[in-house]
């Protein structure tokens, strides 16, 4: 994957860049951008543009943005600064969150939504587990069903910069910390996703749980959905090529 | 040298097995650890230590906020600085302090001060904080706001004292079309404001700043972390073209004397470890540094160095690292005129009550911290520069 810097209205944004073909933004997970399973297999039919969303990773948190509002706007904003035809978004976790909030503002620049496990909606059950109350190491075997593939992401992190970490905690607080990983309203408003929507959702998920999916799937008229089994809430790592080659699938369906 | 009792008003009567099965004494352990009647005789007795203080001539008394915790219970402190107001004569009513950023209203925390001012005849010192990090788990606050709130919840407040209202402010976190103290404080131009910290150096450039030199009390540090942080705001202040007084430093440390050193260590030592090793037991980092709480260069300074778990501490550590004084009224009273001169600081606040020190031996404690220890400080003037 290469990288490439993209100026939306004067914030510079940091994107993951792969393969060729219709253009499907992707946005990240709790844990910041990563090369996963995931994004590799979508590269092989679609042109993968994965941005660093505002206040992870590298990138500070701007002033202005407050709320997962924002980020939804600036999202909008940002497909604006990339031109072209109507894309395809998609997003993991807060990510998930973020792309539902900006389908729910406009879809005029939107040709399908897919929904991986996305935050945004108030759990029917509370979930296992505070996603800021775990320590670093409790916190990344909380996020995988299979805990052999969460070993090697600790052994990833380890690597990683504290910096990154931490940035990535901090731009996950500042957008779900009250009420957590949700908001009251959104789905009042999940209705507007007019464009043809896939969601899924691990089975075994402590961070938003399962069941959760019945909210949007009961409030996005026609969206697909496939439960994953055996599969945690790290569901780029845990069933990244399955999930990929099923949204091909269904967007490939859409044209 | 002035001097304090700051009580933390802990739930003493806690279960320490009991609590050991849950991973905090904060947010995680449940309420049903505690008692309502035992909290009652609690709050009697505490508030009844905090008179004897002022009768025994305290020159204050010292109270402070925090949340969901059996380390505390003073989520609410201007309820107990209320009840003081009147059943104390002479001391300063010392609220150390207010958590700013976990309100949403800071026009309230200006009303209430104003209020206590009145009702204590003048008498309050106010202190500013954010609140530790597992409050903005139990208070739901935003960490990644901490700062933010804070420095705009101190400017509204400052202004709704010193300002003719009404007024309109409008902020990032907060906006008020009306700000109309009434009753405005008694002091002029405002109450005292002191600002309680461990040593973040954020925190005494703001203190020190010329247009404000709040005075800084530095908490439950190791001793060289303290003397660290008297002289970085002593250094400030001379970069901001004045020379910092004695009475713009406090040091806060827990204070046990007994008949004789042997004594002292013999009844603290429980009560202290107890205090270090469970009331301020963490799970983990992120429930005392939650993310955006401390800038990212902060909190890994913070991970690598203050906040490794306490779970070990025993009072020969404590005593070793200067965080605790403990001995006869002879010992303690050299080791604070020592301390006093290499430190520069012109407060004293002892804090005399620990976890679960028992009523008897808190009464003796500051009976005779009172009659043996207090008086050689009173009359001493605190030594403007440190000799080190």
């Amino acid at each position: 994957m290469r990288e490439t810097v993209l100026d939306v209205r004067g914030t510079n944004v940091r994107m993951l860049e792969a393969g060729t073909g219709p253009v499907l933004l992707f946005l990240h997970g709790i844990d910041g951008p990563s090369a996963d399973p995931l994004l590799e297999t979508l590269a092989q039919r679609f042109q993968v543009m994965a941005p660093e969303i505002p206040g992870f990773s590298r990138s500070l948190i701007p002033d202005w943005m407050m709320s997962v509002s924002d980020a939804a706007f600036f999202t909008l904003d940002l497909i604006a600064a990339l031109g072209g035809d109507k894309l395809h978004l998609a997003g993991h976790s807060i990510g998930g969150w973020i792309a539902a909030e900006a389908a729910t503002r406009s879809t005029s620049a939107i040709a399908s939504l897919s929904l991986l496990a996305p935050a945004g909606v108030m759990p029917k059950q509370r979930p296992a587990v505070d996603v800021f109350l775990l320590s670093g190491e409790e916190g990344v075997r909380a996020l995988f069903h299979d805990q052999a593939l969460a070993d090697k992401e600790i052994a990833a992190r380890a690597e990683q910069p504290l910096d990154i970490t931490l940035q990535n905690r901090a731009g996950l607080a500042r957008l779900a910390w009250t009420p957590r990983m949700a908001s009251v309203t959104l789905p009042h408003w999940l209705h507007r996703v007019d464009v043809p929507t896939y969601i899924t959702w691990g089975v075994e998920d402590k961070i938003l749980p399962f069941s959760t999916h019945e909210i949007f799937m009961r409030e996005i008229a026609g969206a697909q959905f496939k439960s994953q089994q055996g599969c945690g809430h790290a569901i780029p790592q845990e069933r990244g090529a399955e999930v990929a080659r099923d949204m091909i699938a269904f967007i490939e369906g859409v044209k | 040298m002035q001097v304090y009792f700051f009580h933390l008003m802990p739930y003493g009567d806690l279960d320490i097995a009991e609590s050991d099965k849950y991973n905090s004494a904060w947010v995680t352990i449940p309420n049903s650890c505690f008692d309502s009647a035992k909290g009652m005789k609690l709050y009697n007795r505490y508030i009844g230590e905090l008179e004897l203080a002022d009768q025994l001539g305290f020159d204050g008394v010292c109270v402070n906020e925090h949340h969901q915790t059996a380390y505390g219970l003073m989520p609410a402190p201007n309820l107990i600085a209320a009840a003081l107001a009147r059943s104390t004569k002479q001391a300063k009513i010392c609220i150390l302090g207010r958590a700013l950023p976990l309100v949403n209203n800071p026009v309230m925390i200006a009303e209430e001060f104003a209020m206590l001012d009145h009702m204590s005849g003048g008498r309050i010192i106010t202190g500013f904080v954010r609140g530790i990090g597992s409050e903005y788990f139990s208070n739901s606050v935003n960490p990644t706001f901490s700062h933010e709130r804070f420095y705009e919840a101190h400017e509204l407040i400052l202004k709704a004292w010193t300002e003719t209202g009404p007024f309109s402010y409008q902020g990032k976190h907060y906006q008020f079309d009306y700000v109309n103290l009434w009753p405005r404080p008694v002091q002029t131009p405002h109450p005292p404001v002191w600002i309680p910290s461990q040593g973040s150096m954020e925190t005494i450039v703001w203190c020190a700043a010329a247009e404000r030199k709040y005075t800084y009390l530095q908490t439950f540090s190791p001793y060289p972390v303290a003397v660290k942080a008297f002289k970085a705001y002593r250094d400030e202040a001379e970069k901001n073209g004045y020379e910092a007084q004695p009475s713009q430093l406090g040091w806060a440390i827990p204070t046990y004397v007994a008949e004789t050193d042997e004594i002292a260590r013999r009844e603290l030592k429980e009560h202290i470890e107890v205090f270090f090793n469970k009331f301020l037991r963490f799970p983990s980092i992120e429930m005392r540094l939650p993310p955006g709480y401390s800038s990212i260069s902060s909190t890994k300074t913070l991970m690598e160095m203050k906040f490794k778990n306490r779970t070990s501490s025993t009072i020969d550590t404590l005593i070793d690292n200067g965080m605790i004084l403990v001995g006869s009224p002879q010992t303690v009273r050299q080791r604070i005129e020592h301390c006093q001169k290499e430190m520069g600081f012109g407060h004293l606040m002892a804090m005399l009550q620990i976890a679960t020190l028992p009523a008897d031996l808190t009464e003796k404690n500051i009976r005779l911290f009172a009659s043996e220890v207090m008086p050689h400080l009173q009359n001493n003037a605190p030594q403007l520069r440190a000799i080190a």
